[in-house]
């Protein structure tokens, strides 16, 4: 079989050594960090879910009095903050960390260890930001913390401390996640994978990568101005002594805005992975797909101050960034029709991740559509500050990266666990969340063009906005139940799940060449490839005859796309390929066959080491410290943050001198 | 079975370069943004402050209590960052001897690893006394990081980069350490390679500080 050049029938050995508590809090394999950032995110999910239900229970009506001002204000704050920094981004860090290395061709990512403390700074930096509930002072500046509102003079509590030092701690996180995931995707590809072979997962993440590398910095420094006025007295956001009340929002929108691509292109790349597989043809356009996601990237850097027309620009700042906003629209637009062509004349196969890939590219548009309307300065002035950008950005961020994300976990669960999720309970849970995220988000605008103000604890009544947050209310409680039948949905696979084989979706790339779950090496032996879909070109040649880069090397000769030539491919595949969700010839060759580990083979693996963790413990203990400073515990804080700085460098130390992998000569 | 044995092993990198090579280079594009937002922030603020001291200006009374002449030391300055760009030139020398081990030119002090990454830390530890001397001044003269725009701005701007010349001074003697115990052979260049990276970079940065804020009045 000309597959077991990239997957000899083997399975992973049996590992006892390889479980419990120690081994993953020790791990340094790519694999399982995946899974702790996957599990970790839907926990936080959880919990800023149950944020938004309060929030929503308190607006079903108007003079609704469940929770204070005050908790409305920790609420929608640590909502937001929640929702971006601890789920969305970690589940998306949860599919880099898992499928950089299999899409590529790579045993792990360029620094195993790395990649450990990236994933342990982020699980310590959540706890850090959310210990605030604890002492009653959960952050209530908004996700976006405008000064100078968090100063000390309007915020003299530690709310806003909480809330800067744990962004700064995920910051880190953030950071050495995306050194390591750069580095592994210039540097670690099989032979034959140049760069517009990948897939376009991986384009996506590395793109994103990018984005967390240029961005974080500018809010790094935003937070450090921050700190400094608040702890050291200086005056960056002091109005008094002639600061620019406009500075933080600029620094903190250089980065936001990038942010929001940060939070979307991940889901593009699952989409654009989810398409193909289940129309049975390649991406369409390709290239522009890549070009496009670039694109989008780039001329993010450029729209930051779209968020802020409400502030008196000047109609020339404010014509410069409309033109800039209104033109991100065009690549974004290009990956639409994309996935529309990919599923033209295709074979398509209606499973849960399909339908959650489906439903971003509907649902998308209406975000994007809300988007290019508040670009413009005169109609984001009517808009800004109402519930229509709630609307907007739920739209995006819920309908766009959630469902992206949702559909991904459908895709690859069975990747992961080796076990197939239900697609009935999926069903559910997928038809349950679009009705609930369009009941509740819909029904936004309307409240919004009617003039709802965002951030409002309550509101009275008369005003023609009842109706419609009693829709948004009982859309979120249906948004709830579908998440519970999602976990739900998640706990009963992971062990009762049907047994998925290798390649349980007929999927083109490299990691459905391998088992599921995948042996700790992933490739017994490093593949060589000569497409852009390989595991097509052995099981169905048909499917990627017309691709570029294809069987044929680099010739572009015979390329053509769309047409009748789709159709023609469409009939070749249906014959090649068994038909139903599940490949039946996938499943018989799959896992129970001979056994061979990683030493047997003669592959180095790295030691596991509980370094990395330490050293983020450290890290977020030194951080913490500084809140003594507040407390005018000056002496306190200075001997907190020297002992853990102290601490953190020894482990660094035994960290950076003990040797990652056995040393085979 | 060598053979064998070393195609179970790391696979050569696509690039060809070692890991590390392009992680330094992916930190330091990460780093000119956080340096580009701290000098941007800077300049902003130029001439913005109400109170002095000022960096070019004298201040007189009413604006401020008693006259105050204008604050930068440029002669001062100057000397400290040619002391800066010359421990550059030690550090290639550090490479080099690092890189030529055992080699002809390479023989005594001044082939010797060792003299030339201890003579880079000794001139970033020279450059940051003068860094140390210049904000002990500053602050007799009246000038701290409370005082007013100018103040915030430059002594976060200027401390941020002291920062990265101590980080960069301690890799250093953890080189030279390194280098002691064991000595650095022509396969641990890469070691050196990276540091030096690193140092370059901080030293770059210190010419765009040292024209952007001391030189262009």
């Amino acid at each position: 079989m000309a597959t077991a050049a990239v997957s000899p029938a083997y399975a992973h050995a049996p590992e006892a050594s390889k479980s419990g508590i120690w081994s993953w809090l020790t791990t340094v394999d790519h694999k399982r960090i995946g899974a702790l950032y996957m599990y970790t995110a839907l926990a936080w999910f959880g919990i800023g879910g149950l944020e938004a239900e309060i929030m929503r229970w308190q607006l079903k009506g108007p003079n609704g009095h469940v929770v204070s001002a005050e908790t409305f204000n920790q609420l929608f704050t640590m909502h937001g903050t929640t929702m971006i920094f601890l789920v969305v981004m970690p589940l998306s860090a949860a599919f880099f960390n898992f499928l950089i290395p299999l899409q590529i061709g790579a045993r792990d990512v360029a620094f195993p260890r790395l990649n450990a403390f990236s994933y342990w700074v982020y699980l310590f930096g959540a706890l850090f930001m959310n210990a605030s509930w604890l002492v009653g002072m959960a952050p209530n500046g908004g996700w976006f913390g405008y000064t100078p509102l968090t100063t000390m003079a309007y915020s003299p509590n530690l709310n806003i401390d909480f809330w800067m030092l744990g962004l700064q701690i995920l910051g880190v996180s953030s950071l050495a996640a995306a050194f390591n995931f750069i580095t592994t995707i210039i540097n670690m590809r099989a032979p034959g994978m140049n760069l517009m072979r990948m897939p376009m997962f991986t384009w996506m993440a590395f793109v994103v990568q990018f984005l967390l590398v240029l961005a974080f910095p500018v809010i790094t420094i935003a937070l450090v101005f921050l700190q400094f006025d608040r702890f050291f007295g200086t005056n960056f956001y002091t109005m008094t002594a002639g600061a620019d009340p406009l500075l933080w929002q600029h620094l903190f929108w250089i980065f936001g805005h990038p942010e929001v691509y940060i939070l979307v292109l991940p889901a593009f790349g699952l989409v654009s992975e989810i398409l193909p597989t289940f129309s049975r043809k390649p991406i369409f356009g390709y290239p522009v797909m890549v070009y496009s996601g670039i694109l989008i990237a780039f001329l993010g850097f450029g729209v930051w101050a779209h968020h802020m027309f409400a502030v008196g620009m000047g109609p020339v700042a404010d014509s410069v960034f409309a033109v800039t906003t209104m033109l991100i629209a065009i690549p974004t637009g290009v990956k639409i029709f994309n996935w529309i062509f990919t599923m033209w004349g295709g074979n398509l196969r209606f499973t849960v991740a399909m339908k959650y890939a489906i439903s971003l590219v509907g649902l998308f548009v209406i975000g994007g559509i809300s988007g290019v309307m508040h670009a413009s300065p005169p109609a984001d002035l009517q808009q800004t500050d109402t519930y229509f950008i709630v609307a907007h950005f739920h739209y995006v961020l819920v309908a766009g990266s959630m469902m992206g994300l949702s559909g991904g976990i459908y895709y690859y669960f069975p990747k992961i666990t080796g076990r197939m999720m239900s697609e009935k309970i999926g069903n559910w849970q997928f038809w349950l969340t679009f009705i609930g995220v369009n009941l509740t988000f819909m029904p936004m605008h309307w409240s919004g063009l009617y003039g709802m103000p965002r951030r409002v604890y309550t509101y009275d009544a008369g005003q023609g906005w009842e109706i419609y947050n009693q829709m948004a209310t009982v859309g979120a409680l249906i948004q709830a139940v579908a998440a519970l039948i999602g976990l739900y949905n998640i706990w009963v696979s992971r062990k009762r799940g049907e047994i998925a084989g290798n390649d349980p979706w007929g999927g083109g790339t490299l990691e459905w060449s391998i088992p599921s779950p995948p042996p700790e090496y992933n490739f017994a032996t490093i593949p060589t490839v000569t497409s852009r879909y390989p595991m097509w070109d052995t099981k169905s040649p048909g499917l990627t005859a017309d691709v570029p880069h294809s069987r044929h090397g680099d010739e572009r000769s015979d390329v053509q796309v769309g047409g009748k030539r789709v159709g023609e491919f469409h009939d070749h595949m249906a014959a090649g390929t068994p038909e139903g969700g599940v490949n039946p010839h996938a499943r018989q060759s799959s896992t129970k066959v001979s056994l061979k580990t990683a030493e047997e083979l003669g592959i180095p693996i790295p030691y596991p080491t509980i370094k990395p963790l330490f050293v983020a413990l450290f890290m977020t203990l030194m951080f913490a410290c500084l809140l003594f400073i507040h407390e005018d515990k000056l002496q306190l804080g200075i001997a907190g943050i020297i002992t853990c700085g102290a601490t953190m460098t020894a482990f660094l130390y035994a960290w950076l001198t003990s040797p990652l992998e056995p040393q085979h000569h | 079975m060598s053979t064998a044995v070393a195609s179970h092993a790391h696979p050569p990198t696509s690039t060809g370069l070692d890991h590390r090579k392009i992680a330094i280079w992916a930190f330091i594009g990460s780093e000119c943004m956080l340096f580009a937002s701290l000098i941007s922030t800077y300049l902003i603020y130029k001439g913005r402050s109400i109170v002095g001291p000022f960096p070019h200006e004298a201040c007189n009374p009413p604006i401020c209590a008693t006259p105050l002449k204008p604050i930068l030391n440029i002669p001062v300055t100057s000397v400290s960052t040619f002391v800066l760009l010359m421990s550059s030139l030690a550090m290639v020398l550090a490479l080099a001897a690092v890189e030529n081990k055992g080699k002809p030119g390479y023989e005594g002090i001044l082939g010797s690893s060792k003299f030339w990454l201890l003579a880079t830390a000794i001139l970033g530890t020279t450059f940051l006394g003068f860094q140390a001397y210049e904000f002990t001044s500053f602050v007799h003269e009246g000038l701290t990081i409370r005082t007013n725009l100018f103040g915030s701005s430059f002594f976060t701007l200027t401390g941020f980069h002291g920062a990265h010349v101590t980080a960069g001074v301690l890799w250093l003697l953890t080189l030279l350490a390194i280098d002691i115990k064991r000595g650095l052979e022509p396969k641990d260049a890469l070691l050196v390679d990276i540091s030096a990276l690193y140092w370059h970079f901080v030293d770059v940065v210190w010419i765009a500080i040292f024209t952007l804020v001391y030189l262009i009045k």
